[in-house]
């Protein structure tokens, strides 16, 4: 049994490796070939340094998600406080139910509603193509939504609500109980729903290929353009770098909180 | 805390609330509107009844959603029970290795299956080999299903294997007590209480397998359309947004039926995240 356990978790292990040991394997190709391995060589990422497009469109990815994933945890958190406050009746379930429809409803459906609308109040103030940084900035902030709120409010759940009262008691006004008692019980809630807002903004590709335009393109967008005619090594190259580095960035974390529960147990 | 100051608290909630009407809401009532109308912006029907002409594609599209769906559950299944009865440290570990790869553009891996599964490819070469004949596997139904379920195998696992950690031990070795063989403790007992995850793990597949645009076009070499390349087509080659529209919507009403029958299994509404 033991045996036949490990080999099945190799079997679907290598099942969802197999592809991305190919990307990595070819990244290192001497031809320009994704399926025949002729030599070993380092030609591709030299390549991708002077890919100047691709290292755009990186560039355009990382800015989209950092600007994204920081006004959705603003706007987010708001939303869960108030939210928060709501007493169960038709008005929180029916928040509520909305701030689901992006997570329940297709990508794609997501992607031309919002198509749809821009093209539509488009037409109506100007003349020139509407899609763009911002229209993807509004979608991306969009779809990020309800993973922040859906993350702080079982926080807001949790915290004792008697502190901020007791703090505001001891003289401290709304907004700064709020700042100093509240907040950094919620953090953790927020730090993660940030994140994820972060990884699903750079990951997008369904809803941003319906709400760019040809003026600013994320890299899974120019990925898909090369893959309509053909894939060079260089994009394996550079999807080989950005594997290694989140591969490297969740070895940190683990470390890090197997260290911090270490210490909570000692304690 | 006064009435007042709580009237405060929950207008920090407005901004979000505008702007879910605005794009959240109104789009979904203009899919309805370009549903109804035509190009020039007159109410019709021709948008829908244009729709029967699709009804062997959205066919396809929910069968191979369901298989795609019951291979993900074979799979990760006993997988997910697998990483749930190792320490905590391998499960942290193994959770990590199973979320990895969705960090990876998926356009690229579903490209590198391309390479993998080509009649000159690598799987073919590795065949050759140990002296066996090169299978056909590209451009198949086989090869657009295993596309949906390597890119949506994860969301699968990583449900059931929340469920399965929390699962409390005592029940199992109470129905074991009892008399219960593995297959029966299995049936009677580790699948009931993970029923929650299960659920959450269905839809959370058969959701983007249903509606998938790339898989089918890279890995079913075009012979085997889903609903999403023809939503695509109609908004990026032949701009007909308004047929596009209405097949969004029926797409749209279906997966919100099959959402309906899912959750009558689990009847909970908690708001908060399954992971």
């Amino acid at each position: 049994m033991k045996i036949a356990s490990k080999v099945y978790t190799f079997l679907v292990f290598l099942f969802l490796y197999a592809p991305i040991l190919v990307m990595i394997l070819f990244s290192f190709n001497s031809s320009s070939s994704t399926s025949v391995f002729s030599g070993f060589s380092l030609d591709w990422y030299k390549a991708l340094l002077e890919d100047e497009a691709t290292l755009r469109s990186l560039y355009n990815t990382i800015i989209l998600a950092v600007c994204s994933s920081v006004i959705s945890t603003v706007l987010g958190t708001a939303a869960a406080v108030g939210i928060d406050k709501f007493k169960k009746g038709p008005v929180r379930s029916g928040v509520m139910a909305v701030t689901n429809i992006p997570m329940t409803n297709p990508e794609i459906v997501t992607g031309i509603s919002m198509m749809l609308l821009f093209v539509f109040v488009g037409k109506l103030v100007s003349d020139d193509a509407v899609l763009g940084f911002g229209t993807m900035l509004i979608a991306h902030v969009t779809f990020n939504l309800p993973y922040v709120i859906l993350n702080v409010l079982p926080k807001l759940r949790q915290t004792d609500r008697n502190l901020a009262e007791a703090a505001q008691d001891l003289g401290c006004k709304p907004v700064t109980a709020f700042f100093k008692v509240v907040l950094p019980s919620i953090m953790p809630g927020i730090i993660t729903g940030m994140i994820m807002a972060f990884t699903l903004s750079l990951d997008d590709f369904i809803i941003s290929y319906f709400t760019s335009g040809p003026g600013f393109q994320t890299l899974p967008i120019a990925i898909f353009s090369m893959t309509k005619k053909r894939v060079k090594p260089d994009m394996y190259a550079l999807s080989a770098l950005i594997f290694v580095s989140i591969l490297v960035l969740l070895i940190l974390y683990n470390i890090a909180q197997s260290k911090s529960e270490e210490k909570t147990k000692k304690k | 805390m006064s009435s007042r100051s709580s009237l405060k608290s929950k207008l920090v909630a407005s901004p979000y609330i505008v702007w879910s009407v605005l794009f959240i809401v109104a789009p979904l009532i203009f899919v309805v509107y370009y549903s109804f109308t035509d190009a020039s912006g007159a109410f019709t029907f021709d948008n829908i009844t244009a729709l029967s002409k699709y009804a062997p594609t959205f066919l396809r599209s929910i069968w191979f959603g369901i298989v795609a769906t019951i291979i993900c559950l074979i799979i990760a299944f006993p997988l997910a029970y697998i990483i749930s009865q190792k320490t905590e440290k391998v499960q942290r570990t193994m959770v990590m290795l199973v979320m990895l790869p969705m960090w990876m553009s998926f356009l690229i891996r579903t490209y590198s299956w391309m390479a993998l599964l080509q009649d000159t490819g690598i799987i073919n070469s590795l065949l050759g080999k140990i002296g066996i004949d090169p299978i056909h596997m590209i451009n198949t139904e086989g090869a657009v299903i295993l596309g949906m379920v390597y890119n949506f195998l994860p969301y699968m696992i990583m449900p059931i294997y929340s469920v399965m950690a929390k699962l409390d031990y005592s029940m199992i070795e109470a129905c074991q007590d009892l008399g219960g063989n593995r297959l029966t403790v299995v049936r009677r007992c580790i699948i009931p209480m993970s029923m929650p995850g299960i659920v959450s793990g269905i839809t959370m597949v058969f959701v983007p397998s249903v509606s998938t645009f790339y898989i089918s076009q890279k890995l079913g070499g075009g012979s085997f359309d889903l609903i999403g390349d023809v939503i695509e087509r109609q908004f990026q080659q032949s701009y007909n947004y308004n047929l596009g529209a209405s097949l969004s919507l029926v797409l749209m009403v279906l997966i919100l039926i099959s959402m309906a029958v899912m959750n009558r299994f689990t009847g909970d509404d908690e708001e908060g995240m399954v992971i």
